[in-house]
């Protein structure tokens, strides 16, 4: 056993409005910068969709992630052979027409322009070359189905809905859409790390954290391709790739990363899991219908006598014990298991958990044309619910439906017994089923609803003591660098010659 | 004199600027050490000029360096007409290639807007002598064939002097003007390394292939400040 703290985080996307204030935090913060406006390190898709870049969940485009390969897993598009003899040209890297090209307008025109009988106007300009363009798309150009056709009609995975399936969620009676937030999920098995020929790409001892060196990346660009999801980025100016940093600095000093303190609807999670280190490869490359169950099994119990020693004796500091056992997101995904990663199929072992969106499935339309949203029933015939099973399993479950049904089936509960508790007009039958169903007691559904719906910044938030004073007295001798800017990276980031 | 300048002074100063500046940049200007890939504006045309070039210069480096460091072994090979000409044309091949590849990369560079932001002077420096380079050595191989034999007889004891510190110019002053102008800019090549992008065959990711996939790395050692075995008055502990 080999223990090992992650910084973890769980988004509840029935709670997500799509306001997009966490990537305008996120972007005001890190990405503001020459060659970097493209990037959207946290990004907001709506789901049905196609996301950012264009298709990122297609694989056969992109050769993204892990494949399966006897008991461990390799590279899908790039590795030691396929990276090197790629290198002069990666055949498999999107892009900027996969993105958008950025652009800003000409507000001065507005102010300068003569007097005349026409309105003057702001023209487009690319950011790239400062000309004029014309405006093709933009990163979040598929909001609330908007361009249906171009946009959710393509989404990557109506490839596992049978057309009748895919038809249904066109139909306006039964249309539904989800919001679908995205970061970096520092991957336990991150193919981002794997990829790098130059050895930048790093994760974190101390926390899980994955990372570029800065100094040591040389643009080869093989974790633009390797990382499935799409969230290592090539900066075109300096010619260094840059990803999302999971803010470390506020972490450090305590404080939540900007998206998840901006985030609107309180929808997100961060705490600490406590996982064991030598079970990643047998995880990873397990079978796929096991994928999830394994994943889960890969966390430890922090309250368990056992885990505390390992941990202790692998030299994780108290506080960090303590920030595991008040994990919000231990709660969600061990304990209560309503939340489950995107795309466990690309075996990277996220660590950003989604409580699935229970909105889309519920108010069916029933036969008489009246909508349905409180039912004992709600789930007995998983034909019923309004968005198709297949959809979301296959965007959480590696299409495994049972693990979408288990998740629906408590967070059903935890609604039908707030319905008890405030309108009081559920049967006891009603509830004593639907409670049984789910097997969950009352006292478990208000702990969900508590978390969920009333939780304080604190209990949202539980980052553990950086420990990053006794870190600078280790590495250098404080008194030696008084005076100084700081002790880490202090040059401008100037492209190079 | 010009030939003193060209073929003693002009190799010395080159290898020396090469070793100090590329040591320089790439201890303390690491974030300036990098391949600077244009594939994300342009990727089309990039693997038509990028591949070949890359390829074509890749081998024959690895040539050239067979030829200086084992000539006997070469020579030896050229024995036989058939593997002289094989050599002589597979080499000529990758010429072309890396020829063709660089028009295209240039081509390229000179029609597309968004590579024009991202291009500097030092970039057109590369270009022209990487011409100059690859079109002198084709002329070398054209009009003064089975250069693998001669090269390993003449130059490779010109270029092992000038590494044994005891340089003899007798036999290159007296080559024809295409291969000293082959040498001159191969100097000039190395000279200019660390102050182009060239510094990115320097870092070449070789120990990839020996490295594991996964890479964690820790601030500092946790266990080592837990068990406080190396908390010595005065010593200063290496956690990194
Ligand atoms: S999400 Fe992508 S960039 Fe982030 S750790 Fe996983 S593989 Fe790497
Ligand atoms: S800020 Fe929160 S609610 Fe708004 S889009 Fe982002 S994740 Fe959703």
């Amino acid at each position: 056993m080999d223990i090992r703290s992650q910084v973890s985080m769980v988004f509840h996307l029935d709670k997500c409005i799509g306001c997009h204030t966490c990537s305008i935090a996120c972007k005001n913060i890190w990405t503001d910068r020459k060659g970097a406006e493209y990037m959207w390190w946290n990004n907001v898709e709506t789901k049905p969709g196609t996301g950012y870049p264009t298709k990122w969940e297609d694989q056969e485009i992109y050769k993204g992630g892990w494949e399966k390969n006897g008991d461990s897993v390799s590279l899908k598009g790039a590795g030691k052979l396929k990276g090197l003899k790629n290198i002069f040209h990666n055949p498999n890297m999107p892009s900027l027409e996969d993105y958008y090209e950025p652009w800003a307008y000409r507000y001065t025109d507005l102010f300068e322009a003569p007097e005349g009988d026409d309105q003057p106007i702001g023209r487009a300009v690319s950011l790239i070359t400062g000309e004029p363009i014309e405006i093709q798309a933009g990163p979040n150009w598929d909001d609330d189905l908007s361009g249906t056709p171009d946009y959710a009609r393509q989404d990557v995975n109506f490839k596992h809905l049978s057309k009748a399936e895919q038809e249904s969620m066109f139909q306006l009676e039964r249309m539904t859409f989800h919001y679908l937030p995205r970061i970096c999920n520092h991957c336990l098995n991150p193919a981002c790390v794997g990829s790098c020929p130059s050895g930048a790409l790093y994760k974190r001892g101390e926390d899980g954290v994955v990372l570029i060196n800065q100094e040591r990346c040389r643009a080869w660009r093989m974790c633009v391709t390797a990382c499935p999801y799409k969230k290592s980025y090539y900066n075109w100016n300096t010619g260094k790739s840059e990803k999302c940093v999971l803010c470390y600095p506020r972490l450090e000093s305590g404080q939540a990363p900007a998206c998840m303190h901006s985030c609107v609807g309180r929808i997100r999670y961060l705490g600490v899991m406590l996982y064991d280190a030598d079970r990643i490869e047998a995880v990873a490359s397990c079978d796929e219908a096991e994928l999830i169950d394994r994943q889960m099994e890969i966390y430890l119990d922090p309250f368990d006598p056992a885990v505390i020693k390992a941990a202790k004796e692998n030299g994780i500091s108290d506080s960090t014990i303590v920030a595991a056992q008040n994990s919000p997101v231990y709660k969600f995904v061990k304990k209560w298991r309503i939340a489950l990663p995107l795309h466990p199929e690309f075996r990277t072992i996220p660590n950003l958990f989604y409580v699935l969106p229970l909105l889309p499935a519920m108010a069916s339309v029933s036969e008489d044309g009246v909508y349905d949203s409180l039912s004992e029933n709600l789930l007995s015939g998983v034909e019923k619910l309004r968005v198709p099973i297949r959809y979301l399993s296959s965007l959480f479950a590696a299409g495994n439906d049972n693990k979408i049904i288990e998740v629906f089936k408590r967070l059903h509960a935890v609604r039908v017994s707030r319905r008890d508790t405030t309108v009081k007009d559920v049967t006891e039958t009603q509830l004593n089923k639907v409670m049984s169903e789910a097997n969950m007691d009352i006292h478990e559904a208000n702990e969900i609803f508590r978390l969920t719906s009333l939780a304080t910044f604190e209990e949202r938030f539980v980052v553990p003591a950086a420990h990053r004073e006794e870190a600078i007295e280790m590495l250098e001798n404080t008194g030696d660098v008084k005076g100084n800017t700081g002790f880490g990276f202090k040059m401008k980031p100037e492209r190079g010659l | 004199m010009l030939n003193y300048l060209l073929f003693i002074a002009l190799p010395y100063a080159a290898l020396a600027v090469f070793i100090i500046g590329s040591i320089f940049r790439y201890r303390f200007m690491g974030f300036k050490v990098s391949s600077l890939s244009s594939q994300f504006l342009e990727g089309k045309n990039l693997f038509w000029g990028s591949q070949p070039f890359h390829w074509g210069m890749f081998f024959l480096f690895f040539g050239h360096l067979t030829a200086f460091l084992i000539p006997r072994a070469v020579i030896a090979w050229n024995g036989d007409p058939l593997r002289l000409i094989i050599l002589e044309v597979t080499g000529f091949a990758f010429g072309l290639s890396a020829l063709l590849g660089i028009l295209l990369l240039i081509f390229r560079r000179l029609t597309n807007k968004r590579l024009q932001m991202v291009t500097n002077y030092m970039d057109v420096v590369v270009y022209i002598v990487l011409l100059v380079q690859i079109t002198s050595g084709l002329w070398v191989a054209f009009f003064n064939r089975w250069g693998s034999s001669w090269f390993a007889s003449t130059l490779t004891p010109y270029l092992r002097s000038i590494f044994s510190f005891d340089p003899q110019v007798d036999a290159v002053s007296m080559m024809p003007l295409s291969v000293q102008i082959h040498i001159v800019s191969a100097f000039s090549i190395i000279a200019i390394i660390p102050f182009t992008r060239f510094v990115h065959f320097l870092v070449y990711p070789v120990d990839y292939l020996w490295r594991r996939y996964q890479q964690v790395i820790w601030n500092w050692d946790r266990k080592d400040i837990r068990a406080s075995r190396k908390h010595v008055y005065g010593e200063r502990t290496k956690n990194n």
